[in-house]
């Protein structure tokens, strides 16, 4: 016994590199690991310190506080707007088109036919740039012209879907549904393929309705690719910048965090500490899920 | 196998009484409602892009009149023409090209040799390595975006590699960013992908005398061939479909990617939509045609990620 334990922890130790490996560790691991702390991490923690300064970008910087927070909470009224609609975001999709695309995966996880034609369907807008979906929502949304007031006859009075700041944000949602809810699709189908159908079967001899097994023994045995869902649909919902951009720059009822961080640096006015602010404010939400995540994929990594 | 819809099984059974004539081939009625169901989700989904394809044939003077809905008069591809020509759309797409091909080159490399050092060597601090790549890559964007920013005015690049002297406005910055941030995806990828390669093979090449690089480059990297194409395939289509980078850090219209170059085909005053969709088209068609031809790799290159091996 003890001759193994020993030839175990010797297979396990820190291996005696040559030279020339320790050359191409220390140039390849290096080179990445260099622009993953200049070009990542680095400006996250630039991000925290920035955001106590007040900075042109030009000038010098001064340090200021926490004024920009109390600024930006009391203050600065496009900040509480954005805000609101990333929360609506994330509940959209989080409650409609994530749910939706699960509904979608166990529908198409039945063997049925033309399934390859309902996935490549359901999958295809997920590779549009989202640029592009920000335009294609024009068509569709367009006061005048668009296709839906169209189908909905609503000619002579048509609804501005995309100009009223209280309507379209909805509009904006059901475009960012339409790219989620396949996406997410994809991640639980691939799921549900790994699940043993043996559980099933358990649970349907046990007197388990479909829906109480689905929801019972399925579900929970899908709980690595939940996560992963979970922590794509919060990234998502607070990255959102591109569809609302393309539309019309996120102003007049779009506004986002995300919009607003950019419109910081590249706007008129270049108030880098000011927008850090906004974006240490999306950084502080998005942790906590991060972490909880790599919590997960961690304690599974010390899995033999 | 049961094949009832999960949400309404009673009620298709209900309707199997009266519509028995229907189903001669024995299709379940509850089939058939899934089936119903499911097409009508894949036309709502394809809609909106057939919509796009519809409008760009169409003039404007057309549409204005009739709206997008309507039944065509004229067809024409007049409006590709005019992007091409007036867009330059050709000139915007080889820009998307150099930033995609040496970013997508470099992450797959950088990435693959990072996820060989976490998962086949028996390095300190691989764990926190692992860590640090993942968590990057789940960052949002704009959270780095202030201070490149400003980091990127402040590094002065000689002439022939930017015509700005600095690295904004050069494709140097875009690549060097795609690169930092899509390694931390690849690298978590490839981590879990090579963890399920027997390591008896690697130690059979250190018996050999293997080295570090032998060992990457010659036994580890040929077994990854599935998963690195997948990779590539999804992160050329991320990479070409990006969007906020190339907006950031690029000032001069004519070097920007495809995808930030739409906005060109908005007139100042006036935008006309029709033109606008057939730009959007030609930005879409590359990546639809990547997927329908590798769609197994780009499917493979997002659940990778999500279920081990």
């Amino acid at each position: 016994m003890p001759q193994i334990i020993t030839r175990r922890a010797g297979r396990r130790g820190p291996r005696r590199f040559s030279p020339r490996d320790l050359a191409v560790l220390g140039v390849l691991l290096g080179i990445p690991v260099l622009l993953e702390i200049g070009l990542v991490w680095g400006p996250t923690f630039a991000s925290i310190g920035l955001s106590f300064t007040s900075w042109d970008g030009v000038g010098s910087i001064h340090w200021v506080g926490t004024r920009n927070y109390h600024d930006l909470f009391t203050n600065y009224p496009p900040f509480w707007r954005a805000a609101r609609n990333n929360l609506l975001w994330l509940g959209f999709l989080g409650l409609i088109a994530t749910p939706f695309g699960l509904l979608l995966a166990v529908l198409l996880d039945k063997n049925i036919r033309f399934s390859r034609f309902y996935q490549s369907t359901l999958y295809m807008p997920v590779v549009l740039s989202l640029a592009v979906v920000g335009f294609i929502t024009q068509l569709v949304f367009s006061r005048d012209q668009g296709a839906l007031n169209a189908v909905l006859a609503n000619t002579d009075n048509p609804t501005d879907w995309l100009g009223d700041p209280s309507l379209n944000i909805w509009a904006i949602l059901l475009a960012a549904a339409w790219r989620h809810t396949g996406y997410v699709m994809i991640l639980f189908l691939a799921g549900l393929k790994s699940v043993d159908p043996a559980l099933e079967e358990a649970a349907a001899i046990d007197g388990a309705s479909e829906v109480q097994a689905f929801f019972r023994v399925v579900l929970p045995a899908l709980r690595p690719v939940n996560v992963i869902v979970v922590v794509i649909t919060v990234i998502e919902a607070l990255r959102a910048f591109d569809i609302v951009y393309a539309v019309n720059h996120g102003r007049n009822g779009l506004e986002l965090l995300s919009v607003l961080v950019t419109d910081n640096i590249i706007g008129e006015a270049s108030r880098i500490g000011f927008g850090s602010a906004i974006a240490v404010v999306l950084l502080t939400i998005s942790l906590g899920f991060i972490v909880t995540y790599l919590v997960q994929e961690m304690r599974e990594e010390r899995k033999p | 196998m049961t094949s009832a819809v999960a949400a309404r099984p009673s009620h298709q059974h209900a309707k199997a009484a009266t519509g028995g004539s229907r189903d001669r081939r024995r299709v379940r009625p509850a089939r058939l409602g899934l089936h119903t169901f499911l097409m009508a989700v894949s036309l709502a989904f394809l809609a909106p892009l057939l919509l796009a394809v519809y409008a760009s044939l169409r003039p404007y003077q057309e549409t204005a009149k009739y709206g997008y809905f309507s039944l065509p008069r004229h067809l024409s591809f007049d409006y590709y023409r005019q992007a091409f020509t007036e867009g330059e759309m050709s000139k915007y797409f080889v820009n998307s090209l150099i930033i995609a091909v040496p970013a997508l080159l470099l992450t797959l490399f950088f990435a693959s040799f990072v996820a060989f050092s976490v998962s086949r060597i028996q390095l300190r601090g691989r764990v926190f390595l692992l860590v640090m790549f993942t968590a990057g890559n789940l960052l949002p964007q704009q959270v780095i975006v202030t201070p490149l920013y400003a980091l990127f005015n402040r590094i002065p690049l000689p002439y022939w590699m930017s015509d700005s002297m600095t690295m904004y406005d050069s494709y140097w910055a875009v690549i060097a960013v795609q690169v930092a941030f899509q390694t931390g995806f690849c690298v978590f990828v490839l981590a879990n992908f090579m963890r399920t390669l027997p390591m008896e093979i690697i130690e059979a090449a250190i018996v050999d005398g293997a080295g570090v690089w032998t060992q990457y480059w010659r036994i580890t990297l040929p077994l990854c061939r599935p998963a690195v194409a997948a990779l590539a395939t999804l992160q050329f289509t991320w990479m070409y479909n990006d969007f906020l980078w190339a907006l950031v850090f690029m000032s001069s219209g004519d070097k920007l990617p495809i995808t930030s170059a739409l906005n060109n085909l908005r007139g100042q005053f006036f935008t006309d939509y029709n033109l606008l969709a057939a730009g959007s088209v030609m930005v879409a068609l590359p990546t639809i045609l990547v997927f329908m031809i590798l769609q197994r790799q780009f499917i493979a290159g997002l659940t990778l990620g999500a279920n081990k091996g």
